[in-house]
């Protein structure tokens, strides 16, 4: 088997939040418990309601948020500190693109110096070679040479990302992790984005956590995908036999409400109750409220997350063939 | 709320406590009272002997705190020039002060406030434009300058009103005046920004679309909501009521803290000058003290945030 | 923001065909004279050795407190029978000099000061949070004065004392920008690109709150030119022989009744220069700044 190019175990991130004035401090799990790896030049998709903490999950695997138990392991290191001078060098290696561009984007800098600053920042190849790299990253990712000295409120939403995109492979990364990268772009765009990145990542062999609430998406570019609710996986297959047969009611709900072209809608499974609010985690499973197969063990225990069959886990009691659970 | 009244409080006494070891360090470590006190050319025993009476032999930390202790005490020290209680010099001279201050405050108040409001609701006027102008001209015009300006065509050229002195309330006219200037500008200013800021809010939208009278949506909506900005304006004034009139008592002469701070400064006179330090920062202090107490309880959302 | 963009980059695109018309037509008349008198102001201070026509010393001792108009001495002579036209030269010098350095050092230590608040948070910014109550606590004019007193004046020490004014302004201002700026956005993705937190702030953040800082630094420079000339009014300032527009009314003040001018000149130029500064930089903060109404 090869070795994970990244591997999270145990990742546990608790915020705290006062309710009012005097209101006591209520520790938030945002992650709860958690493990993965990812494979070298895998993309994983990450797939959850707001609040699931998809997104700080990828900030832990890149180091940025700090994880209160747990460990990430990367290329067999452990992941340093948030701003020690070895988690700047590591930056190299792993690289994030945003949701919204613009915001990404230093307003007071042309693309081209931000697309270059990367490599400006860790001092990699010569000026020359920037300059080449700049060219050449621009190609790649469908900028046109004159938009070079443009500012990024100069540029469409899809270029910017495009812009971003460059910018985060300046440094020809083994990981890239993109959070909701087309979830601020035209749906026209988010196609083209997406396979964008789809062949980029085949070019330059780039890991990929790929994290969305939008299922459409991840199973255009995903590999493999995790299922996540209220901080824990629920479920974790390939993305064909995921999209094919969702296990978990969760999954099975959010798998039926993609359509798929040419067919009516059936059999969908449409979500009761109160979206996912961490603040205040239900007992037992955290699904339980809003599932509509819950039995009386799924409001006492917690179900953990097990094989199922040869390439699934799931954490759900109810699913069968469920046996001794698995590490990752 | 009792916290956010709790913190506030520890804030402003910090805030004294740094005022007061300001005022020490800077005053003991800027040269030797005795010296001046006694001149350039007095015998090395007479000196000696000066230091151990007022304890400056002492190193500056004991100093500092049997300073410290005596102010917890109430005592503010002996002034060196006239061996009186410091702090009665300085009370006796803070009528005089506030003689000049709390009507100068009141002209603020009572033309500032009216004349940006009435600006704020006819924006874009001849009368708008005008206050504008001769709001950052009064505040733009030094005191002194104003205060000179003002007793040569009162008192040089046309000769009817005192250029000094403290005699009668006709001698404190121009001082008032020279005062309330610059403070009429800044609050014509601020009220004008702070009523055209409400004005713009959708609820003022809302009330005249409702079709409320537009007096009763000034009075009722948009002028106790502009006034919360104000009164922080309002409370640094009434905090420099003790402090605010160094320049223009100075022009006039006229006998109030200002003068006393100059002379003291200029003699050297430790105790004094302490003194008058801590009373301009207890003053301050106070006043911002209530204007924050004063918003918390007008606006339960900045308790909130600043309790966090 | 965008709204901004997109003026800047409209301006951009209509000065081209004429300047000067596009010029007249986008600055008001009096912002114009203001700006004027501030080009005119800074010509002076530069070229004050070349247009003094006496040294400030030189006494005429035949024409003392002469009147202005006296082909001579154009704006009068004082109580020595020094030329007033060439001491106000010196003074303009003198007092841009300290309010201008003093201003750029205000600015610099206070958005120091703001950036380690934003960066450090906890302990330093309660320190900063104390020392900006501390100014505020005691009135600045108040606290020169005693600095001044008990250390004695000089040009050195008057520049750092005035640099100290105005310095919680650009703290306030630079700390909020820079925690909003590193929450989210552009500075969270440059230290995500492993860049160092110098980076981030001097090439980053800096730039982008720089229009802001600009707009406080004119608010602050006239209050620094009347907080200068008043400790110099009251003798605290720059000391004689030197001379400031503030120790020029000072003296004069004594020849108020005899010979106004000596005081007048210097309290017209103290004024012109102080409301144009304002004027100027409430029509630069309308211009660049979009946040500050």
């Amino acid at each position: 088997m090869v070795a994970a190019l990244i591997k999270a175990e145990g990742l546990t991130r608790i915020y705290e939040m006062r309710r009012g004035l005097f209101g006591k401090v209520t520790p938030v799990r945002a992650v709860d418990d958690l493990s993965l790896k990812v494979l070298p030049g895998e993309t994983l998709g990450v797939v959850g309601e707001s609040g699931s903490g998809k997104s700080t999950l990828g900030r832990m695997l890149l180091g940025i948020d700090p994880a209160e138990s747990g460990t990430v392991t990367f290329e067999d290191k452990p992941m340093p500190a948030f701003g020690t001078a070895e988690w700047r060098a590591l930056r190299v290696r792993m690289q994030l693109v945003y949701q919204d561009p613009l915001a990404a984007l230093d307003r007071r800098l042309t693309i081209a110096t931000q697309i270059r600053e990367p490599l400006d920042i860790h001092n990699l190849l010569t000026k020359d070679e920037r300059d080449a790299r700049v060219q050449a990253l621009m190609a790649a990712v469908g900028l046109r040479p004159d938009q070079a000295d443009r500012y990024p409120h100069e540029l469409s939403g899809g270029q910017r990302q495009r812009a971003v995109i460059a910018r985060a492979l300046a440094s020809r990364p083994r990981l890239i992790v993109c959070d909701e990268p087309v979830s601020a772009l035209d749906v026209s765009i988010q196609a083209q984005v997406v396979n964008m990145l789809r062949d980029l990542q085949d070019e330059f062999q780039i890991a990929m956590v790929f994290i969305s609430h939008d299922l459409k998406v991840v199973r255009n570019i995903a590999d493999r995908v995790v299922v996540m609710y209220l901080g824990r996986i629920v479920e974790e297959a390939s993305s064909d036999v995921i999209f094919a047969s969702p296990r978990h009611p969760y999954t099975q709900a959010l798998v039926s409400s993609v359509p798929v072209p040419g067919q009516p809608l059936k059999g969908r499974m449409i979500l009761q109750g109160e979206p996912p609010n961490p603040a205040s985690r239900p007992s037992g499973c955290a699904f339980h409220p809003r599932c509509p197969l819950a039995t009386d063990i799924c409001r006492t225990t917690v179900p953990m997350l097990r094989t199922v069959g040869l390439q699934r886990a799931a954490a759900c009691h109810l699913v069968e063939g469920a046996n001794a659970p698995i590490a990752a | 709320m009792v916290r956010f009244v709790f913190a506030r409080l520890l804030r402003a006494l910090i805030t004294i406590l740094a005022v007061v070891t300001f005022a020490f360090v800077v005053l003991r470590m800027s040269g030797d009272p005795a010296q001046v006190m006694l001149g350039p050319d007095v015998p090395q025993d007479a000196v000696d002997a000066f230091r151990n009476a007022w304890g400056l032999d002492q190193p500056l930390w004991i100093q500092y705190l049997a300073y410290i202790k005596s102010i917890f005490t109430g005592d503010f020290g002996v002034s060196m020039r006239d061996k009186a209680s410091a702090l009665q010099l300085v009370l006796e001279r803070v009528p005089a002060t506030l003689q000049l201050t709390i009507p100068a405050l009141l002209l603020k108040l009572m033309i500032g406030v009216p004349a940006g409001v009435y600006a704020a609701l006819h924006r874009q006027s001849a009368i708008d434009r005008g206050v504008i102008l001769l709001a950052i001209l009064g505040f733009t015009l030094p005191s002194f300058v104003l205060g000179l300006l003002l007793v040569l065509v009162f008192s040089v050229i046309l000769g009817v009103l005192p250029s000094g002195g403290q005699d009668t309330w006709v001698h404190g006219l121009l001082p008032t005046i020279t005062m309330s200037i610059g403070g009429i500008g800044i609050l014509a200013r601020f009220s004008r920004s702070a009523m055209i800021e409400v004005m713009g809010q959708p609820y003022i939208r809302t009330a005249s679309a409702k079709g409320l009278k537009w007096s009763n949506v000034v009075w009722n909506h948009a002028l106790p909501n502009a006034a919360v900005p104000i009164i922080t304006i309002v409370g640094f004034m009434v905090g420099s009521l003790i402090a605010g009139a160094v320049v223009v008592e100075s022009i006039f002469s006229w006998p109030g803290i200002g003068r006393l701070l100059v002379v003291s400064v200029s003699n050297r006179d430790l105790a004094v000058v302490q003194c008058i330090l801590l009373m301009i920062a207890a003053t301050m202090v106070l006043s911002n003290l209530m204007v924050d107490l004063f918003y918390g309880w007008l606006d339960p959302r900045l308790r909130h945030q600043t309790a966090h | 923001m965008t709204t901004a963009d997109l003026d800047h980059t409209h301006t951009i695109a209509s000065r081209r065909p004429c300047f000067v018309a596009t010029l007249r037509r986008h600055v008001p008349l009096s912002i114009g004279l203001g700006i004027l008198w501030l080009v005119v102001m800074v010509l002076v201070a530069i070229f004050a050795d070349v247009l003094r026509p006496y040294s400030i010393t030189a006494m005429d001792l035949t024409n003392r407190l002469s009147a202005p108009g006296n082909p001579k001495h154009w704006l009068g002579t004082d109580e020595l029978g020094r030329d007033v036209l060439a001491r106000l030269i010196q003074s303009v010098r003198i007092s841009l000099v300290i309010a201008f350095s003093a201003t750029i050092i205000s600015a610099v230590f206070g958005t120091a000061l703001g950036f380690a608040a934003a960066k450090f948070r906890g302990i330093v910014e309660h320190v900063v949070l104390v020392l900006a109550d501390f100014q505020a606590a005691l009135p600045f004019l108040v606290m020169s004065l005693a600095v001044l007193a008990f250390f004695g004046s000089s040009m050195v020490l008057i520049v750092c004392l005035m640099g100290f004014y105005g310095w919680e302004r650009y703290a306030r201002v630079a700390r909020g920008l820079a925690i909003s700026a590193s929450a989210q956005g552009y500075a969270s993705a440059v230290v995500q690109l492993g860049a160092s937190p110098l980076r981030v702030y001097f090439r980053h953040i800096l730039p982008n709150v720089a229009s802001t800082l600009i707009v406080s630094m004119t608010l602050t420079f006239p209050e620094i030119i009347l907080m200068e000339s008043g400790l110099s009014f009251l003798g605290l300032g720059v000391q004689p022989p030197e001379t400031s527009l503030g120790n020029m009314v000072g003296f004069g003040r004594e020849y108020l009744t005899r010979a106004p001018w000596i005081m007048l000149a210097p309290a017209l130029v103290i004024m012109l220069t102080t409301l144009s500064i304002s004027l100027v930089g409430d029509w630069l903060r309308d211009k660049l700044d979009p946040t500050v109404r």
